[in-house]
């Protein structure tokens, strides 16, 4: 049970209260509360508060050194008008939509290789999970940011066969999908869930759909796919909403600026340099609310769409 | 432990802390030993076709694995060659080890490479043991408490677990900074301590879930208050959780970039990942080797700990998504 689909059934969730579940509720508010409180002097001075704090500086202009001064919806008009933002949205927009649904075909595809009782699972699975334990450090950043540059090891294999390779980092072209190839390396976890999701559907529809006659694509499609929707459907919104949040590799690739001409300025990227590079706080505010409502839309539309794909089992 | 078992791991392993007490299987829905599911298809004919299939299958995996792997063995082999040859040698062979790399790179910085190691592991430490306290101690009484407003409180707690930091980094550093913690490990730890990582509290709530009420009933029997239960009993069966937390916090922190590069600022306190971007700040591109070595030595730890910890890993990652 994920955090997600424990999320989506809360509302269904309402039995009725008990006398005596009534009686024990009172009994143990105390200790509940003692042990709930870290979480929730947390919740109140790292979350919450924070987040109240934020949508005011959201309508202030705030530079850390004079107290904000509140301007209204200022902070979004200038939004509007920023192309520089408006171009950030859209490589950001680029890299969760091709690089999202790219990484979870690879996820899904190398899962049910490995599905069917293959020998050496094990090792197969530490091979591919691995780079998604690494590919949000710094280290490997940097090693992609040389594997992709002009002298890079890809242009080197190029060369062995006379292919001349662009720079790939330093040509606004492609650098946005060197930083999408590297998300789609970190496959791993995805492939993971996938795997653990295929291992669920039971052995007897296959048999029966064999039974029938069924043809390995046919299986994939009525059975496993059906099957798995649950699974898709958690990955894709846990990927969603991590992919608009990337940063790291952005900022090392390109050397903390977006470049080549802002072609990798991600949304987090622009919000960290005016926040953080010209404290412009209450731009930044703005943004990261701007940010919550998108991450928020696209949750949204996904549950939504889900009643139609999604198929549950029970 | 129904709520657990729900997304089995690929692989159900046994030995300690591979299951949890009162672990059962469902009948026909669990496929019997992992490996070999589905043989009883394959008994009409172990045919020469199936065989070729299965060779297909190694074959592809093997390429895709090695076209995965070889950047990364690549950047090993790199890091012990002499600079000129990055540019040229796109192979793996190695006609002689130079420890150079290395040695230039542990100390290029204004303090040893091992200084920002050190670092690292402080504020890793301390993450840990902030994580494992008080998710521990939230996830018990989520999974075993009654109290009023529980069902709001944990689906705000669901709700946190999607909430993008970005919203609430801007007032969290105003407010670091006006305590003057700014250039200290406190930001990185403290949110630990106070169990933001909902990650884990959800993770430990599903695990407790799953450990037998009657446990927990019979020390209340013998007199036991919630403080003793939670010690005594609980948190001894919960190791497996804790270890999968451990481990990714431990991850998670030494990787982490955004929180030390808005906190730390001064290069005496830089953990591994900023000290790491300084290193490609402050040297052009003629010294990938170095870079190479002091990046190979930043990921090690991690490597360590993946081999290490795989199975809580991939147990942690098929029960709640977490990465």
């Amino acid at each position: 049970m994920s955090a997600i689909s424990e999320l989506s059934s809360m509302s269904r969730r309402k039995g009725p209260v008990s006398q005596e579940e009534k009686r024990a509720s009172r009994r143990d508010n105390k200790a509940a509360y003692i042990f709930l409180l870290p979480w929730l002097v947390g919740l109140v001075v790292i979350t919450v508060g924070p987040m109240l704090m934020s949508l005011y500086l959201a309508f202030t202009d705030y530079n850390l050194l004079q107290p904000p001064e509140w301007t209204g919806l200022d902070n979004f008009t200038r939004m509007l008008g920023d192309a520089r933002l408006h171009n950030s949205l859209r490589v950001t927009f680029t890299y969760v939509l091709v690089g999202v649904p790219l990484q979870l075909a690879v996820a899904l595809l190398i899962a049910l290789v490995l599905d069917k009782g293959l020998r050496g699972l094990p090792f197969y699975r530490s091979v591919f999970y691995l780079p998604s334990l690494l590919g949000g450090s710094v280290a490997v950043a940097i090693l992609w940011k040389q594997i992709f540059g002009t002298t890079g090891l890809v242009n080197q294999v190029l060369a062995m066969f006379g292919i001349a390779g662009p720079g790939w980092i330093s040509d606004p072209s492609t650098s946005l999908g060197s930083i999408i190839l590297l998300h789609v390396w970190t496959f791993g976890s995805p492939m993971i869930i996938f795997l653990a999701g295929l291992r669920q559907i039971p052995n007897m529809y296959y048999e029966a759909a064999e039974v029938d006659g069924a043809t390995t694509l046919q299986k994939f499609w009525r059975i496993t796919l059906p099957m798995l929707s649950p699974i898709i459907f958690f990955n894709l919104v846990l990927q969603i909403i991590g992919s608009f949040q990337s940063f790291t590799q952005a900022f090392i690739v390109s050397g903390g600026n977006g470049g080549p001409s802002d072609s990798t300025m991600f949304f987090t990227l622009y919000l960290y340099q005016k926040g953080f590079g010209q404290f412009d706080m209450g731009y930044a505010s703005a943004m990261a609310w701007f940010l919550l409502l998108i991450i928020g839309a696209f949750t949204a539309v996904n549950f939504i769409a889900s009643k139609y794909w999604v198929f549950y089992d029970d | 432990m129904t709520k657990l078992q729900t997304l089995p791991a690929p692989e159900q392993e046994q030995g300690p802390g591979g299951k949890t007490p009162g672990s059962r299987t469902r009948g026909n829905r669990t496929r019997g030993n992992a490996g070999r599911p589905r043989e009883s298809r394959g008994t009409l004919a172990f045919s020469r076709s199936a065989r070729v299939k299965a060779l297909a299958k190694h074959a592809l995996l093997i390429i895709t694995g090695g076209i995965m792997i070889y950047p990364l063995l690549w950047m090993v082999v790199s890091s012990l060659r002499p600079n000129d040859l990055i540019f040229r040698d796109p192979g793996l062979w190695l006609n002689s080890l130079e420890m150079g790399n290395y040695t230039d790179g542990w100390s290029a910085l204004s303090h040893p490479f091992g200084h920002y190691m050190l670092n690292s592991a402080i504020v890793v430490i301390g993450s840990i043991l902030g994580n494992l306290i008080s998710c521990s101690m939230a996830a018990y009484a989520f999974a075993r408490l009654q109290f009023s407003g529980k069902k709001l409180f944990f689906g705000i707690m669901l709700l946190t677990i999607m909430l993008p930091f970005h919203v609430v980094i801007v007032p969290q550093y105003i407010l670091f900074s006006q305590i003057g913690w700014v250039n200290t490990f406190w930001p990185l730890i403290v949110p630990k301590l106070l169990a933001t990582d909902a990650f884990f509290v959800f993770l430990m709530v599903q695990f407790i879930r799953g450990i037998p009420k009657e446990l927990d009933e019979a020390a209340r029997i013998d007199g036991a208050g919630h403080p003793r239960i939670f010690l005594r009993v609980i948190l001894p069966l919960m190791v497996p959780a804790l270890a999968t937390t451990t481990i990714f916090t431990f991850i998670w922190t030494w990787n982490d970039f955004f929180g030390a590069l808005i906190y730390l600022t001064d290069p005496e306190m830089f953990t591994v990942p900023v000290a790491l971007r300084a290193f490609v700040d402050s040297q052009s591109a003629t010294s990938w080797g170095s870079l190479f070595a002091m990046s190979i030595v930043s990921l090690l730890p991690v490597f360590l700990v993946f081999l290490f910890g795989q199975r809580f890993l991939i147990k942690g990652i098929a029960t709640t998504g977490i990465k």
